[in-house]
């Protein structure tokens, strides 16, 4: 048989029929190649893209073209509050058009924020967790921190208020009364300044929350959690901002407010060079003179006031953590 | 249910009234996820024509890895890649983290073991005398190759129907390795996420009914080829 098959290619035979599929095949394989290619290169446009897109539209307001700084990627690790309520939308566009710098924002629980410094994957941080930027500090991982902003916290619940803590003053109180009310508590449990500030206040009352039937863990972000609570008619502590952002979907009530205990403080940190060699120490620098400087604190003053009534963070450059307390 | 109304109405005031942000969402998803189905088909044909056609020690592991991979979690190819591509990881000197090139590579990750394992199975459920035939007609290898993945067009345009739609609609390693920033790394899915996290629910019942059109149309665009095809 071998034999044959043999005799019949060495004759000619039928092949000329075969060889007719092969010019498709080599157009088919070149086509991919070219098509490929082409997306590929695509693939590059978005990512340079915006430079070019918000010098044009922001060239009919301010005639200056953002100056162009040799390493212009900055990775900031911010709280998601920053991203959910919408402010860095608006700062992130500012800085770029000043600075030239292009800021990539990975919204991510404090915790994790900091963890990120810790191994030199971003640059520059903006956290609101004090203790845990204190370590972060004292164990050199950061180079400056400078206090950029503060709202507070409050308890939100459902409005029938079922373990009746509305007309508590206290926060600690509050959250003893929802204990021994057993109503469904739920906590971030992602190690997120809101939830370090949750534990917290547990802590102060004396209480481990973990385990009990009416404690439950989310593991997600804050408008993530909010929403859950609302669904399911339980309370949570959230930042205000947040809160009064995304309020419109929710069936939830401020019930706790008030307390110095639920003060909540944004600082941002620089986070030390000698982390990685790639870390982008001069755009982290300029990141953060500008969330400290005069003009952008009086955006952060005004950010929400139109659309919330009510600004939804309070500008506290210059300050000290002491004076805020005293508040 | 107005919510999900309201979300179609705002779709397709998002495509009519040509906002860039949502039309560079769009797109980047096309090309992201159109690059890495690409890729991942110039790879995963040939190796998976190479497994149904060849016999070596070890293929059964290779051929249970490749079926494994078709059912492996997005999230954790999206946790490796980003592992690898962080700035202190193996890969961290090329800088890809966060651009759409990261997301590219965990989508072809994604892809590659779907296309490998379609292309694998409709190649040896061919009827096994037709290699006999094709080789008894004098064709070398390559013509016999090209000739059995000819027969198999029509379970190969399944393959990559099966790895567009499964990198287009996943969001755990988009998410981890793209960073859904605006205007660079943002796409469909991640932005629906976004916008639920953020408690806009009509905005994000866009992006969904976008993205659910857009599978639709790239879909039925491959239909139609793969059933023009099958008449002829």
């Amino acid at each position: 048989m071998s034999k044959q098959i043999l005799s019949y290619r060495q004759a000619g035979g039928n092949t000329p029929k075969l060889h007719r599929h092969f010019p498709p095949h080599i157009w088919g394989i070149a086509a991919t190649v070219l098509v490929l290619a082409l997306a590929i290169a695509g693939c590059s446009s978005p990512a340079a893209s915006p430079t070019t897109t918000s010098s044009t539209t922001t060239i009919a307001v301010a005639t200056t073209t953002p100056p162009k700084p040799a390493n212009p990627d900055i990775i900031l690790a911010s709280t998601t509050s920053t991203g959910d309520s919408g402010l860095m939308d608006v700062l992130l566009p500012i800085f770029q058009q000043k600075t030239g710098y292009n800021v990539k924002p990975i919204y991510v629980g404090s915790g994790q924020a900091m963890t990120m410094g810790e191994k030199g994957e971003a640059d520059v941080l903006l956290v609101h967790a004090p203790d845990s930027e204190v370590k972060f500090m004292e164990a050199s991982h950061g180079v400056s921190r400078k206090l950029v902003m503060h709202n507070d916290f409050v308890i939100v619940g459902p409005a029938s208020d079922p373990a009746r803590i509305k007309d508590v003053k206290s926060a600690l109180d509050a959250m003893k009364k929802i204990a021994a009310a057993s109503v469904l508590f739920l906590s971030r449990s992602d190690n997120s300044g809101t939830n370090q500030l949750e534990l917290k206040v547990w802590k102060a009352v004396g209480i481990d929350p973990k385990g009990k039937s009416w404690y439950q863990e989310t593991g997600q972000g804050m408008g993530a959690t909010l929403n859950v609570a609302s669904e399911k008619g339980a309370y949570t502590i959230t930042d205000r901002a947040t809160y009064l952002a995304t309020k419109k979907n929710l069936s939830l009530d401020i019930l706790g407010q008030g307390d110095p205990i639920l003060l909540n403080i944004y600082h941002v940190i620089e986070v030390n060079s000698n982390k990685s060699t790639k870390i982008n120490a001069a755009g982290a620098r300029a990141f953060a003179d500008f969330m400290v400087s005069a003009e952008t604190q009086q955006t952060i003053g005004k950010y929400g006031v139109d659309k919330y009534g009510q600004a939804l963070f309070f500008p506290d450059a210059g300050k000290t953590e002491a004076e805020l307390g005293s508040k | 249910m107005e919510l999900v109304f309201e979300g179609i109405g705002q779709a397709f005031w998002l495509l009519v009234s040509g906002d860039t942000a949502a039309w560079r969402v769009i797109l980047l998803s096309l090309m992201v996820s159109g690059s890495a189905t690409l890729i991942s088909l110039c790879i995963g044909v040939p190796a998976g024509t190479w497994l149904a056609l060849s016999r070596f020690r070890g293929r059964q592991v290779l051929v249970s890895l490749v079926n494994t991979g078709m059912g492996s979690p997005p999230v954790v190819v999206g946790l490796i890649v980003t592992i690898l591509l962080w700035r202190s990881g193996p890969l961290g000197i090329l800088g890809l983290l966060y651009t759409p090139y990261a997301m590219v590579i965990a989508q072809f990750i994604i892809a590659l073991p779907l296309v490998t394992g379609f292309t694998m199975a409709s190649i040896q459920q061919l009827d096994p005398s037709l290699r006999l035939q094709i080789m008894a007609l004098g064709a070398s290898r390559w013509q016999m190759v090209w000739l059995l993945l000819r027969e198999t067009r029509l379970p190969l345009l399944a393959a990559v129907m099966a790895g567009f739609g499964a990198v287009i609609s996943e969001v755990g390693a988009s998410m981890m390795v793209g960073g859904n920033i605006l205007n660079q790394t943002r796409v469909l899915t991640t932005a629906t996420v976004m916008e639920v996290g953020k408690g806009n629910f009509p905005l994000a019942i866009a992006f969904g009914f976008i993205l659910m059109v857009l599978v639709y149309l790239v879909n039925s665009l491959l239909t139609h080829v793969q059933q023009r095809s099958r008449t002829r």
